[in-house]
């Protein structure tokens, strides 16, 4: 892979702009969402996050980790589908 | 060369090291729990606002917002700063009187603030619907920030100066010694895999860091952290959830916050809208899950107000902690016993935005011990002498 290979194509993401928060010392992966911005458009990490837990598991030598947390919902959804929802109840 | 160790490295502890360092104090060990941006510093709403009731408040704020504005040249990183305003609406006769009455005291803080009638209202956001509401206000200073880039700015300029950033690491205990605190007993994390409750598990053994001063900032953490001092804070953490929609081309200059329900959203400058509601009742203690019922109750409130959002799609939605006080206004300051321990908590859900100064006016405090009357004002104490100070502009 060649520097500028897109890693997150939502955010645009590179995969020197990961090396980097890597160099920075970020090496759990909740830390380089955050330092880069991975995973946090439209495909919520869908595409990007098994390739930046592989590449933290490269470079820090150790185990790949648990995914980013999951956030709900799983898909996209609109507003107007949401409103019509009940969902009062907690959970 | 007095050591401090300062707890929490959320915003308002990494700008209170980044500010120690600047005066000279470089011997400072900021430790986290957990990752950075991990408590309500990079779960916030990013929003930045001089619009309070309380004179200190309002003070504090303008100030704040200078220093927002010059972050991106001062730290060399984009926080995505973006001043469309706040504006401020209510339904009900009884907020709309108070609202009357905080402009008017905004006004002689020096700020713009004003009230909007229906034609001003609808010519900032022409797509709100203004069905029952009986007042606004709007400040164009007022806007809003990315707060992650924040954190790394904070973080890597302190660095810079410096100071040590451990995070994984949580506090067990402390060490004390005629009434100060000697040492501060730490031990490794990791985080929990696959839960979504953002707990932390041991990851090592404890060891201790010796110290001479201590501030303690980890926002919701706080009082469990503090009664391992045995001081009781009457602060206590309180779930905020908040979501953003996919990105859209610009089309919404301010931050719209009703007080009425507690909907607020704003439009960052990656396009999202990003906003939450007030939900109640929340569960006890500190709790950083999502709830359906949040999702369901924030759409409703923002269908009414935007009828157009009908449409736009929800990415994601997540949850962070406000750490709420009795009076709502924060707790600052030295405590008698340990007298060596400076509190920096109790934000009501506005400790981001006004970190920026708080870390500054903190690490003045810590480098001369002299109070100064706003801390004096904010003091634990002021609970055992009553004197509280109260806030009206609390969202969500």
């Amino acid at each position: 892979m060649t520097a500028k290979a897109m890693l997150c194509r939502c955010e645009d993401v590179t995969l020197d702009e990961v090396m980097e928060a890597l160099d920075a010392g970020h090496h759990d992966i909740e830390s380089v969402k955050r330092y880069t911005g991975f995973g946090t458009g439209w495909c919520q990490g869908k595409q990007c996050v098994l390739a930046c837990a592989r590449l933290l598991a490269q470079v820090t030598g150790r185990a790949p980790e648990m995914p980013i947390t999951p956030r709900p919902p799983l898909h996209p959804v609109p507003l107007g589908v949401l409103a019509s929802l009940g969902g009062d109840e907690e959970g | 060369m007095p050591r401090v160790v300062v707890i929490g490295a959320g915003i308002l502890g990494l700008a209170t090291a980044y500010n120690l360092a600047k005066r000279g104090v470089k011997d400072v060990l900021v430790v986290d729990r957990a990752y950075l941006c991990g408590g309500a510093s990079g779960r916030n709403g990013g929003g930045v606002r001089a619009q309070f009731s309380s004179e200190t408040n309002i003070r504090l704020m303008r100030e704040s917002i200078e220093i927002c504005r010059d972050f991106a040249t001062e730290m060399k990183i984009n926080v995505w700063f973006r001043q469309g305003g706040y504006l401020f609406l209510t339904r009900t006769a009884a907020r709309a009187r108070d609202l009357e009455e905080n402009v008017a005291l905004q006004n002689r803080c020096g700020l713009p603030t004003r009230m909007l009638d229906p034609s001003e209202l609808h010519r900032i956001v022409p797509e709100l619907s203004s069905e029952g509401v009986r007042a606004a206000s709007f400040n164009p200073g007022d806007g809003v920030v990315f707060p992650w880039p924040f954190i790394w700015g904070y973080a890597r300029a302190a660095k810079d100066l410096g100071v040590t950033v451990r995070p994984f690491t949580e506090v067990v205990g402390f060490e004390t010694r005629g009434g100060r605190v000697t040492g501060v007993r730490l031990r490794p994390t990791r985080l929990s895999p696959l839960d979504a409750t953002d707990e932390v598990l041991p990851a090592g053994d404890p060891y201790t860091e010796a110290c001479d001063d201590v501030v303690l900032c980890a926002g919701a953490w706080s009082p469990k952290i503090a009664a391992l001092l045995g001081l009781a804070l009457p602060n206590k953490p309180h779930r905020h959830e908040i979501c953003s929609t996919e990105p859209l081309k610009p089309w919404l200059g301010p931050l719209v916050a009703d007080l009425t329900d507690g909907l607020y959203f704003s439009q960052s400058m990656r396009g999202e809208i990003v906003g939450g509601v007030a939900v109640e009742p929340v569960p006890e203690g500190v709790n950083q899950q999502s709830s359906r019922r949040f999702l369901t109750t924030y759409a409703r409130a923002l269908v009414r107000a935007i009828p157009t959002m009908a449409g736009v799609r929800v990415l994601r939605q997540w949850a962070g902690c406000y750490d709420l006080t009795p009076d709502g206004s924060p707790i600052v300051g030295r405590v008698a016993e340990p007298s060596n321990l400076t509190l920096a908590c109790g934000f009501m859900g506005h400790g981001f935005m006004m970190a920026p100064v708080m870390g500054r006016l903190l690490a003045e405090h810590v480098v001369t011990g002299q109070t100064s009357p706003l801390f004096a004002r904010w003091g634990l104490d002021r609970f055992a002498r009553g004197e509280l100070e109260h806030e009206n502009m609390i969202i969500g």
